[in-house]
């Protein structure tokens, strides 16, 4: 059974997931930069972790280069999956 | 060179009894006990309670204890409103026995039923022994010598022994100090279990005929130490005084302690040198005092060295009687109890304590605490003893203020 993956799916797990690790959830919305919500590097290899096998997709650090904000990081997961 | 004095202006303790300094103090002298079940959880700790959701996910176990007891620290130092000192004249360092065992077995346990790339990011900041000395200079932003050191269940009482000269020596204004630990995991326990050393009846009786191995517990006691000069200067509040510190290796066994304490002894001899305390002057007596054949025996001719025949007749006593061991944290925690029961002119008890053994045979404090009473108005003076794996021993003398 092949179920199709929406962007809704797709930022409600990552919000969902760096509300986990910490960040506040009121502040988590698509243009918050990570900086704003206090999302460091090692908070973006746990979430690279999650959605690696939520989503069975590859990520590595080179995609994280321009990165700034929960919307970034979406798209970059939406991308793949489609792609 | 004339070295600076060392005052203790704040205590902070998470530990068996409870969270806070003053509860285990408390309860220890009143003889509650915080052993259940054969070992010594800190059941009262919610994590949440005294850091962020981030903070306590960054955290094992072990440094989120060491973050609790040093917010108690630091607040009942008075430093509410930040460090009163440049950051960089201000340090720490904790010890630890293990470091963070939790993280490490939950990450092997992930690494073999899932593979490697389920293992967490966060692991090797969560396990690394030096973690809890990170977190608070993180936390309270001290920017002066930051390590945390390592010597079994010697671990908390070389690290305010090292802290102490940090501040001596000039390096330091004040340093953040103590240990922490958090080993109650099924790899520590089967380990602990296997070589003999845990109470196979659960009971920790130390220096009792019927001791038969220490209770495992967590926990984690951390202590401000200041410059006397600059805790006076700024008004504080002064608990005590670190007087001396003396540490020593047995060069005899990996565990075994030398039968006659004779590393141990050395510690104390040099603690009370370094101190400049005779010791004829010595009011009580902080035992590591674990619940061990060896240890309890070893000890107790080790302080007979020291004190001679005035041995009997200085009250002793251990705090794990009250709340297991401690490991690495034990050293800590005890320096914070007997820092608080020479505040308050009290030797607290050796809880279960009823049956002697052939030349065990010093002051236990049997039954229940008992006050200190001192000539001349004079401040009690106390050694506290820690004695690790590996033959690291380690003595403080501190003095109420």
């Amino acid at each position: 059974m092949t179920t199709t993956i929406t962007p809704q799916d797709v930022e409600a797990t990552v919000i969902e997931n760096l509300v986990a690790f910490g960040a506040d959830e009121s502040a988590v919305v698509r243009d918050a930069t990570l900086e704003s919500i206090d999302v460091d590097s090692l908070d973006l290899v746990e979430l690279t972790q999650v959605v690696e096998e939520t989503y069975s997709i590859d990520l590595d650090g080179a995609d994280f280069k321009n990165i700034k904000t929960v919307g970034d990081i979406v798209d970059l997961v939406v991308a793949r999956v489609q792609g | 060179m004339s070295l600076r004095d060392v005052v203790i202006t704040g205590v902070g303790a998470v530990t068996p009894l409870g969270v806070g300094a003053r509860t285990l103090h408390e309860r220890w002298t009143a003889g509650n006990s915080g052993i259940r079940d054969g070992e010594a959880p800190c059941a009262d700790f919610d994590p949440t309670d005294h850091m962020s959701a981030k903070q306590a996910r960054r955290a094992d176990r072990s440094t989120q204890l060491a973050i609790a007891a040093g917010t108690e620290a630091l607040e009942d130092a008075g430093w509410t409103d930040g460090p009163p000192y440049d950051a960089e004249l201000i340090g720490c360092v904790l010890g630890t026995g293990i470091g963070g065992i939790s993280t490490l077995e939950s990450n092997h346990d992930q690494l073999r039923d899932t593979g490697p790339g389920s293992v967490s990011p966060l692991a090797i900041p969560l396990m690394m022994s030096n973690a809890g000395s990170a977190a608070l200079s993180l936390q309270h932003g001290l920017r002066g010598p930051v390590f945390s050191v390592v010597s079994a269940c010697a671990a908390g009482t070389h690290a305010i022994g090292t802290a102490l000269r940090m501040i001596q020596h000039g390096e330091a204004e004040a340093m953040v100090t103590g240990a922490a630990e958090a080993p109650l995991t099924p790899l520590s326990r089967a380990c602990f279990e296997r070589m003999g050393a845990i109470s196979p009846t659960g009971v920790s009786r130390p220096f009792d005929n019927r001791r038969d191995g220490f209770v495992m517990g967590e926990g984690a006691g951390v202590l401000v130490l200041e410059s006397g000069d600059a805790a006076r200067a700024r008004g504080a509040r002064i608990l005590g005084t670190v007087r001396g510190y003396g540490s020593t290796g047995d060069a005899h066994h990996i565990t075994a302690p030398h039968s006659e304490g004779r590393g141990g002894a050395r510690a104390m001899q040099v603690a009370l040198g370094d101190a400049g305390v005779d010791p004829g002057e010595i009011d009580y007596v902080n035992a590591h005092g674990t619940s061990t054949q060896l240890n309890d025996r070893a000890e107790t001719r080790a302080l007979k060295t020291v004190f001679g025949v005035r041995a009997g007749q200085i009250p002793v006593s251990s705090t794990k009687s009250a709340i297991g061991h401690l490991l690495g944290a034990a050293g800590a925690v005890e320096a914070v109890a007997t820092c608080l029961a020479l505040r308050d002119r009290v030797a607290p008890p050796t809880i279960g304590w009823e049956e002697a053994e052939e030349g065990l045979d010093l002051d236990y404090v049997a039954g229940s605490s008992r006050p200190l009473v001192m000539s001349n108005g004079r401040s009690p003076v106390a050694l506290s003893n820690s004695f690790g794996f590996g033959g690291h021993n380690a003595s403080l003398c501190l003095e109420a203020a």
